[in-house]
């Protein structure tokens, strides 16, 4: 096997002789479909996970964090190695199609070879192919923050995801972005679901009782499964309030306790938890909570190619946009797993075939905004991405336009960890923005705030990152920040984090008790106003013709 | 085009500002301290509570720091010869520690009670429990109230 150089190597020279996209092809010609579901079976139940598709129908680049810190018990843990280092925990070739997939490293040029990932219709082949396998003895799981951040997800709020869910016949759902559609709709789209929605940790706030089915309980290959559901706990603190102000959410451990310990008695065989607390969070309640077998955990976007076992417990983290399938084989028998498989298969959208009813629904859905969303606004000379818990070099590209287009001395843009990535020397397209920024709460504030709130921001978030406890984290990453830098030092308590803080444009302090014009979006208070951020940021670029950021520009960090 | 923040806005963000403020300090204490100590000793009568028994149901993080969902609850038989005659719920970051005091008797057959309360900050909840032979138990938990939005 030709090492990563070697490989490389090759691939350029050969990419300087022949026509464009023979080294895409040299790359490929590695894998196949049958390797990459390759998959020696094991007991008598198999679970397939996806989660984090955040309303993406279509094959995609995303770029994985290079900086993923780990506080508390979980500092230098996975999912909190990234880069090169995550390659040697996992012994994974730098270059391989595996590096490419999992990791930041090199990831322009092995973009380039290895192409795109994702797409629901590529999902749709490997979950036929396992079914036929493995016939009744299957449970297809969406962890959820599916149906949003996507144009198409917005515009049809959030029908064309379930649309396209509804051929892929999911066992269970639970739920996270969905909330942002609002109450009502949330409600209507469960009704029409054909499958379970399920939220144990979701009160209604007059009374206190259950919003949601907590739980659902399948036969399959003999097995009695009890499968419950538990949605993003800090939904409403996370993300609109108003939009959903009767419900209630949390980690509710009690109550998982007292449902896992209902599953047991009613003679489960095996308890799984569909979980979209994230990552850190599951790993906790694993060591708190007992009787799950499995945690389908989700949220933070972590993809390993590893189980993680906390206890008795097993930990599934699947990555997010759609770029794998997480298959598990259980060996389940008197009430026990006594044996597992796992595989993390990476979702290579020119080597799994597409399945031919879902590309057409896909087609179907896009075609009325296919050429608007393909329209070129800009072309970028540096790889764009968003992930990882400082600004990414499309974060610093959203805040210039904050900045300009709002002519605002500061700009702060949320840490999301959806978006796609661009490559450099790639035209940006509308999709490509709506990509980063289609939410249901999207306008573009303009207001003033003393230095001493920003920092006060500053160090709110960031406590909602790097509070050692996962119980007080909210996830997302840390918000973004244009116009000023600073240094963080993570392992500070509440309050201490943040120092430096520096304005850009005159290269001065920033000032506690004078008031910035500061421009963002994205907030979760009732009656924000300003123009949507797509808009926007697509003037801005529009205008710019080409932009580029580099990495990690703004912030330092510091961690013992 | 500016706009002005609307009063739940501004209390959101007053709010979070308030933890600031109080948790800038250097070194100094983890929050800014009222007088629950003493509100709790005259409850005790200068008897230290042990750390046993109460339980504090409460979120890790507040959706709305104006009204936070509280279930305290104490393990005990509630027979005439043992059970729980008081309950107290003070806070350390409030402006005032006092929160609530519930009365119990063997009568109310188990030593529970919810309510909601008011968080002006991030701060510990702590409740003491008062027993019939005179002892006293306790438990504390930590309640964030942040600013919110940046998540997923």
């Amino acid at each position: 096997m030709l090492s990563r150089r070697d490989f490389l190597q090759v691939a350029a020279a050969t990419a300087a002789l022949v026509p464009g996209g023979w080294s895409q092809a040299f790359a490929q010609q590695r894998l196949t479909q049958a390797e990459l579901l390759r998959f020696e079976a094991t007991g008598n139940v198999t679970l397939l996970h996806i989660a984090d598709l955040h309303g993406q129908l279509q094959p995609l680049l995303f770029r994985e964090p290079s900086i993923n810190i780990g506080v508390g018990d979980a500092k230098g843990l996975v999912p909190h190695i990234s880069g090169r280092a995550l390659l040697d925990h996992y012994k994974i070739a730098p270059g391989s199609a595996a590096a490419y997939a999992l990791s930041s490293e090199d990831f322009t040029a092995l973009a380039k070879s290895y192409g795109r990932l994702g797409g629901l219709d590529r999902i749709a082949t490997i979950v036929k192919a396992v079914r036929a396998e493995r016939g009744d003895r299957v449970l297809l799981f969406d962890g959820g923050d599916t149906w949003q951040n996507s144009y198409t997800s917005l515009i049809t709020k959030g029908q064309d995801m379930v649309d396209c869910l509804a051929l892929l016949r999911p066992d269970a759902m639970t739920g996270h972005w969905e909330f942002t559609l609002g109450t009502d709709r949330v409600k209507e789209l469960i009704e029409k679901l054909g499958f379970k929605f399920l939220a144990q940790n979701i009160r209604d706030t007059e009374w206190n009782e259950p919003a949601f089915e907590a739980m659902a309980t399948y036969d399959r290959g003999g097995v009695k499964i009890a499968v419950i559901g538990q949605a993003f706990p800090y939904t409403p603190i996370a993300n609109p309030r108003w939009m959903i102000p009767t419900w209630s959410f949390g980690i509710r451990e009690d109550e998982l306790r007292a449902n896992v310990a209902k599953a047991r008695e009613s003679g489960a065989d095996l308890v799984v938890l569909l979980s979209h607390n994230g990552f850190d969070v599951d790993r906790k309640l694993a060591s708190r909570v007992s009787g799950i077998d499995v945690i389908l955990t989700s949220h933070t976007h972590d993809a390993l190619p590893e189980v993680v076992t906390v206890g008795k417990t097993l930990l599934i983290a699947s990555g997010c946009h759609g770029k794998f399938v997480s298959r598990l084989d259980l060996d389940v028998r008197d009430k026990q797993v006594k044996g597992y498989r796992f595989r993390l298969i990476p979702v290579f959208s020119d080597v799994i075939t597409a399945d031919s009813e879902m590309a057409a629904l896909i087609a179907k859905i896009r075609v009325p905004h296919e050429k608007m969303l393909g329209e070129r606004i800009g072309k970028t000379d540096s790889l764009l991405y968003r992930r990882g818990n400082f600004n990414g070099t499309l974060d610093d590209i959203i805040c210039d336009a904050l900045l300009s287009e709002r002519d605002a001395e500061i700009a702060l843009s949320p840490g999301f960890r959806w978006g796609t990535s661009i490559l450099p020397g790639q035209d940006i397209t509308r999709e490509d923005i709506y990509n980063a920024t289609a939410i249901t709460y999207p306008a573009t504030y303009r207001t003033t705030m003393s230095g001493a709130r920003l920092k006060e921001i500053l160090e709110d978030v960031a406590d909602n990152l790097f509070n050692p406890d996962p119980y007080y984290q909210q996830g997302g990453d840390m918000v973004r920040v244009g116009g000023m830098s600073y240094t963080i030092d993570v392992d500070k308590p509440v309050g201490n984090r943040i120092s430096d803080l520096t304005v850009t444009r005159t290269g001065k302090p920033l000032d506690p008790a004078r008031e910035y014009v500061v421009s963002g979006w994205a907030s979760v208070n009732e009656g924000t106003e300003g123009p949507p951020v797509w808009e926007v940021v697509m003037r801005h670029i529009e205008k710019k013709r080409v932009v580029a950021a580099a990495p990690m520009s703004r912030i330092r960090v510091l961690q013992r | 085009m500016k706009r002005s923040f609307d009063r739940r806005q501004v209390l959101m963000l007053g709010a979070g500002a308030a933890a600031i403020a109080a948790l800038g300090i250097p070194g100094g204490p983890a929050y800014a301290k009222n007088d629950y100590e003493e509100v709790i000793a005259k409850f005790t009568g200068g008897k230290t509570p042990t750390p046993s028994k109460v339980k504090l149901d409460l979120p890790e993080i507040a959706e709305n720091g104006n009204t936070v969902p509280m279930t305290v609850s104490v393990e005990s038989p509630m027979t005439p010869q043992s059970h729980v005659t008081d309950v107290l719920v003070v806070t350390d970051g409030n402006p005032r520690a006092g929160v609530a005091t519930f009365h119990f008797s063997p009568a109310s057959g188990i030593a529970e009670a919810n309510t909601r309360i008011r968080l002006a900050t991030s701060q510990n909840i702590i409740a003491v429990a008062k027993m019939n032979d005179g002892s006293f138990f306790t438990a504390s938990k930590a309640v964030k109230v942040t600013i919110g939005g940046c998540g997923g």
